[in-house]
């Protein structure tokens, strides 16, 4: 069953290598760059809102899921570019039909009570994220796994012992797929996937999560928790790597008012805070080396509906192409939104792994060229200046800055095309109800991998995915993507896929996210090239001011 | 006296059932619900969550349910949002924040208001007067909203002098932005009415009367003057201390105070029902229960008024 290894070899020989320098806090330089490093070894930055949960099973967000990797280490990790290393695993075997994957975890991994990490609490983990008991909302993630017996399990109809994850011996975690799931490894970096103490949680209930109560065997551990004001994390002992770990003290500041906490960075409270929109140019003029664009992997697009429900004219794919055609992107991305992010003419995000974006017709001619031939369709299919007048609704949900890109590209659509826009905005819930029921012309939506695969963004145009709200519904598109979740390479099927999209234009995508946040120079280590933008505060530390 | 406090009480209850009841049908009828996400879950996911919450259950006895337990044990249910919290935890950690902050904003407000209200008052068209309602224009003109940055923007990153928000458990140099912030307008408030009503009470017979007899003016205007003054300055004051106490979302999101202002607010984006009913509970009941102080106190300032 064993023909495939991929011991990540590369990667053990750093960590090692690493560990033979280390002389844990007496360290005054770094041990890889020779660094001066400060006496100071805390970082702390601004989070948005509070964390709706610390517990890995049940993390829902993005800010949560920061905290879940400095607190808990699942079986991979990422690196500063967003490839797979070793966690808890040191590495893994994967069956020839590619169903089974066996990850063989390290001997010396702890939790922070000092007891040991074995493949039994990722199986206790695993059963209970997928246990309708816990009702996790990351139930989904489980189901994405493809783990065997996972649908079944969330059902009810089978017990989470049933589950496709067994613990061989101590350190060796067996996992049975029900398909082959290529990026199956990339998908065990995420916090649900995480391992949970046993023992804690069932002395302590819902309440282990309490500082004093929790237990994790990240490189850090919970020291203290205020809801809406802070969260403070210090580093593990016990942790296998914690000679390593440079940075002693993490704290996350809750602060709701971006504008706020921007005055707060800059009043040097902290250390990283996001940069509020439109003010990305003026920062990084005053503060070149503080102000940071990377890359994002979000999608903003806009849904046209294609439903039944929806106008007439979009049922027109020409009509869709000459709205596809006239959005001037690069003043949507140089002038409205103006943080560094790329204009889109296909779905997936540029800098998804192993995608490359296919070179579209569109994306080739300049604006000039675009305009016309959208001025040339819209007359072809009876409509516009000399036609049919033509009027839509945009709905987008209540943001300022939504509204300034629908206001440039609502001028845009008139300007070019004697198309009539009417704005209207929702409150966020109501607005994903209406959108979801399709009660709407064309309306603004976003999208984010759930993993940095290019299959990520585009099943969510299959005709059975939840996220279609524009009811595109096409047997070719559908049997690509199923295709290519088994294909040696699937790359080819990917871009198959994007043209699919820009003929019959469904969406229209309009930018490619990125993310704009101002950091503290002296704060170094932080994976820039990283596009989910999965950090770990081990792999951070703070040098001496010169 | 008694009787009417009896009486008073008696009313209340059947006043915050309905409000239970309205609020209770208006959260329900609003769209959305507390686990639509962007992303739809599985059916199957959300059948599990719903189960959990009690969700699944017809709409009248999540309510009788809802309203069961607060009454018998206390207790408000889980947070929907906040998977780790329940709403008590919510209640008792926010609520103590906005009790504070709210609690030195009413006092700031009240004698500085008071204070500049009768200053104007007593020296009516001199520099004073113009003074005490340029302050208290110029501060009613500035809303927290306008106010809190602004703070922050001098005492924080210009001067450096007191940190631009966060509360570590009530210090003092937490607790000043917030209180300032919060008070200037209910202050100025204050300081309006307290003016035009001690206009109106030094034009009053009995005051003339008082001066006629020679007494010195402090002791008219604090023994004569001041109680019945006050009697407008507190019909205002009820709903401003409970305003106050139950805290403000833009308190808490400028200055990262952790009160309940903002649990309130987000709750209602994140339709956590739970969170919401707590809170719209404890807001009426603390508001039936001021509202009561108020028509007591009118009693002992206005011997007229009897219950």
């Amino acid at each position: 069953m064993t023909l495939k290894t991929r011991l990540l070899a590369g990667a053990a020989l750093i960590a090692i290598a690493g560990a033979a320098h280390a002389e844990s806090h007496a360290m005054m330089e770094h041990p890889e760059t020779g660094e001066k490093l400060a006496a100071d070894q805390t970082f702390t930055y601004r989070v948005l809102d509070e964390f709706p949960s610390i517990d890995p099973n049940l993390i829902e967000d993005v800010e949560g899921s920061a905290i879940g990797r400095n607190l808990f280490e699942g079986l991979m990790n990422q690196d500063e570019k967003g490839e797979v290393v070793p966690g808890v695993a040191t590495g893994y075997e994967v069956s020839e039909d590619g169903m089974t994957y066996t990850f063989t975890l390290r001997d010396d991994a702890k939790w922070s009570n000092g007891e040991p990490v074995t493949a039994k609490d990722f199986v206790y983990s695993w059963q209970r994220a997928a246990d309708p008991a816990t009702a996790s909302e990351y139930q989904w993630y489980m189901g994405l796994m493809k783990i065997a017996n996972v649908d079944e399990v969330i059902a009810g109809d089978k017990e989470p012992s049933e589950l496709g994850v067994k613990a061989v011996d101590d350190h060796t975690l067996e996992v049975t797929l029900s398909q082959p799931l290529p990026y199956f490894p990339q998908m065990v970096t995420h916090t649900t996937t995480f391992p949970v103490p046993q023992s804690v949680i069932e002395e302590h209930g819902d309440a282990w999560t309490q500082p004093g109560n929790m237990v994790s065997n990240g490189a850090y551990v919970l020291e203290d928790r205020v809801p809406q004001e802070y969260i403070t994390l210090k580093k593990n002992p016990e942790y296998w790597d914690a000679e390593n770990v440079i940075i002693e003290e993490v704290k996350a500041l809750i602060i709701n008012d971006e504008n706020q906490a921007l005055t707060r960075y800059l009043a040097g409270e902290f250390d990283q805070t996001d940069v509020p929109a439109g003010q990305f140019p003026r920062l990084a003029e005053e503060y070149p080396a503080q102000a940071i664009s990377v890359p994002n992997l979000c999608t903003y697009y806009y849904n046209l509906n294609v439903s039944d429900s929806g106008p007439e004219a979009l049922k027109d794919p020409k009509v869709r192409e000459a709205l596809y055609l006239a959005i001037d992107r690069d003043v949507v991305v140089d002038n409205v939104v103006a943080g560094g992010q790329k204009p889109a003419y296909t779905l997936t995000h540029w800098a998804t792994a192993g995608f490359e974006v296919p070179a579209v017709e569109a994306a080739q001619m300049t604006q000039q060229e675009r305009n016309a031939k959208a001025q040339e369709l819209l007359a072809e299919a009876g409509y516009g200046k000399d036609g049919e007048p033509l009027s839509f609704d945009l709905l987008y949900n209540t943001s300022e800055s939504h509204k300034q890109v629908a206001t440039a590209i609502g001028q845009m659509w008139k300007q070019t095309l004697g198309v009539e826009i009417s704005m209207a905005n929702m409150e966020w819930q109501t607005f994903l109800e209406e959108r979801h029921n399709k009660n709407y012309e064309i309306a603004r939506a976003g999208w984010c991998a759930d993993y940095n695969e290019a299959s990520s963004f585009l099943d969510i145009m299959d005709s059975g995915s939840s996220y279609n709200d524009s009811g595109f519904n096409n047997a070719d598109y559908d049997g690509l993507l199923a295709e290519a979740k088994t294909a040696e390479d699937p790359l080819p099927l990917y871009t198959q896929a994007e043209e699919i999209l820009t003929q019959e234009f469904p969406i229209l995508p309009i930018y490619h996210y990125a993310t704009v946040f101002m950091m503290d120079d002296a704060i170094k280590g932080y994976p820039l090239e990283n596009a989910q933008d999965n950090w770990y505060a081990k792999d951070l530390y703070r040098v001496a001011a010169e | 006296m008694l009787n009417y406090v009896l009486r008073r009480v008696a009313v209340a209850i059947p006043t915050l059932l309905l409000l239970i009841v309205i609020s209770f049908a208006l959260m329900y009828a609003a769209p959305g619900g507390p686990f639509n996400s962007e992303r739809p879950l599985p059916a199957q996911v959300m059948a599990n969550i719903e189960a959990r919450y009690g969700l699944d259950q017809p709409y009248w006895k999540q309510m009788f349910d809802y309203v069961w337990n607060v009454v018998v044990h206390f207790d408000f249910g889980p947070s929907f949002q906040y998977r780790d919290r329940t709403v008590n935890d919510v209640i008792a950690q926010g609520f103590p924040v906005t009790l504070t902050y709210g609690f030195w904003s009413f006092i700031v407000a009240l004698v500085v208001g008071v204070s500049l209200g009768a200053a104007a008052a007593i020296r009516h068209n001199s520099w004073l007067d113009y003074l005490a309602v340029g302050i208290s224009i110029g501060a009613q003109v500035l809303p927290n909203f306008v106010m809190a940055p602004i703070l922050v923007l001098v005492f924080t990153l210009w001067l450096g002098w007191l940190p631009g928000g966060g509360w570590q458990g009530g210090q003092i140099e937490y607790v000043i932005l917030p209180v300032i912030a919060l008070s200037t307008s209910y202050m100025a408030s204050i300081a309006r009415i307290t003016r035009s009503s001690m206009l109106e009470v030094l034009n009053a017979g009995f005051i003339r009367t008082a001066r006629a007899k020679g007494l010195p003016t402090s002791r008219i205007i604090l023994r004569h003057a001041l109680k019945p003054t006050m009697l407008p300055v507190l019909s205002y004051l009820g709903p401003a201390f409970v305003g106050m106490i139950t805290g403000s979302v833009i308190i808490d999101v400028f200055f990262s105070t952790g009160g309940i202002g903002q649990f309130f607010v987000n709750s209602a984006f994140n339709r956590d029902y739970s969170v919401i009913m707590g809170i719209t509970i404890l807001v009426g009941v603390l508001t039936v229960l001021f509202n009561l102080v108020v028509d007591l106190l009118y009693a002992w300032i206005d011997p007229k008024i009897r219950y």
